[in-house]
């Protein structure tokens, strides 16, 4: 059943709005020129901390979409009357979630770093970071979806939850103190599932 | 004896109010109850209750393997019905021809009227394979040939040894045992 459901995920995003966030990525980064002014040495040098930026607004954009539906359309019922813990949904679809959001937000991170002036060293730290960070980012979007599903503007109040829980995850990661940012990634990565489930489970009426 | 649904002394308040309390309730495979009782007298609570998506807040609820059918119709909209159908159920062909929504298997779901759409939630029931099924407001949106064949099902189900729990302020047709809230 875990299985069919992250299947069930990635079938969804894929088929929805899984290169929404990506887009938005992108167009954050080709922001950063006209803000800053086109001095390449300047952009390079800020170039992997407006990635991250990037990454985190882009991470926010699926939050609404991630436990909500499957709430109100009593999907999350079936999955637990099919004899599913709240735990192994919720873990299931943070993996679905990262598979639909890290790879291409990886590969949209190449055409980013052109725009931003940045080297290949510089990409492939920061790429590295990415890899390291996506899955606790991912974790933490779906907890806070669980966490605001149902509620009135949602999108707005999961905007001031996700970005400060996310700064450790920045810090580290655009600094590129990986064992760190390992460290941060894989407790957001442990402790979601359990918060979502409780979410879930609270939400339930 | 095997039940496949019991509740002792069971109470269930919601938001700060008693829906009802000291309820006792036995299930033998065949049987059926109908849980009637006026709009916010609790019986969609009890059928979640039953399901387990509710805590009773004293007593003891016992339940065997169960499908659930309420308003949520619980199925993807972008798919096809047969596809959305084969998410939850085994015998989805089968299924869909009690419900009488087979030449609908390769249509969207998203496109279904709302009185096919709970034909489906019925036949996701169906095809579950559940000892027990819990109905909630099953006539609802339903024509007078769904309402018979629900009828057909029911009556197949509780002959296989199947037991139904259903909340429904119109009455069912068949043998009921009738247990009303709130009165």
């Amino acid at each position: 059943m875990i299985a069919a459901l992250i299947g069930r995920d990635i079938r969804r995003a894929f088929g929805g709005g899984a290169w929404l966030p990506v887009a938005f990525f992108l167009l954050i980064a080709a922001l950063m020129p006209f803000a800053i002014g086109p001095d390449a040495h300047l952009l390079s040098r800020i170039g992997s901390g407006a990635l991250w930026i990037a990454a985190l607004t882009a991470a926010l954009l699926p939050v609404e979409r991630l436990i909500e539906p499957d709430r109100a359309d009593g999907v999350l019922d079936q999955l637990f009357l099919h004899g599913m813990a709240e735990e192994s949904i919720a873990f299931a679809k943070i993996v679905a979630h990262w598979i639909s959001f890290a790879p291409l937000l990886l590969i949209a991170a190449i055409p980013g770093s052109v725009l931003l002036s940045m080297d290949g060293n510089s990409l492939a730290q920061t790429e590295r970071a990415l890899l390291v960070g996506t899955p606790g980012l991912a974790s933490l979007a779906l907890a806070i979806g669980a966490v605001t599903a149902g509620l009135p503007r949602a999108g707005s109040l999961a905007g001031l939850l996700l970005l400060p829980l996310a700064v450790p995850l920045l810090i580290f990661g655009a600094a590129g103190a990986m064992p760190l940012e390992a460290a941060v990634s894989l407790l957001l990565t442990a402790g979601a599932p359990f918060v979502a489930a409780a979410a879930i489970r609270a939400c339930r009426t | 004896m095997t039940s496949l649904l019991s509740f002792g002394q069971v109470a269930l308040s919601r938001g700060g109010r008693l829906l009802f309390e000291d309820l006792d309730l036995t299930l033998a495979p065949g049987e059926a109850i109908q849980v009637t009782g006026p709009n916010g007298s609790g019986k969609s609570s009890l059928i979640r209750l039953a399901a387990g998506l509710l805590r009773q807040d004293r007593g003891h609820v016992t339940r065997s393997g169960l499908a659930l059918a309420d308003d949520n119709l619980a199925l993807d909209r972008e798919l096809a019905l047969r596809r959305a159908l084969g998410f939850w159920a085994t015998e989805v062909d089968q299924a869909m021809n009690a419900a009488g929504i087979g030449h609908l298997a390769d249509v969207p779901v998203r496109l279904l009227s709302s009185g096919q759409a709970k034909r489906a939630t019925l036949a996701r029931v169906f095809g579950s394979g559940a000892p027990l099924w819990l109905l909630d407001e099953p006539l609802n949106a339903l024509d007078v040939e769904g309402t018979r064949r629900l009828s057909v099902m029911i009556e197949q189900h509780r002959a296989g040894g199947g037991a139904i729990v259903a909340a429904s302020h119109q009455p069912l047709a068949g043998d009921w045992r009738v247990m009303e809230l709130g009165g």
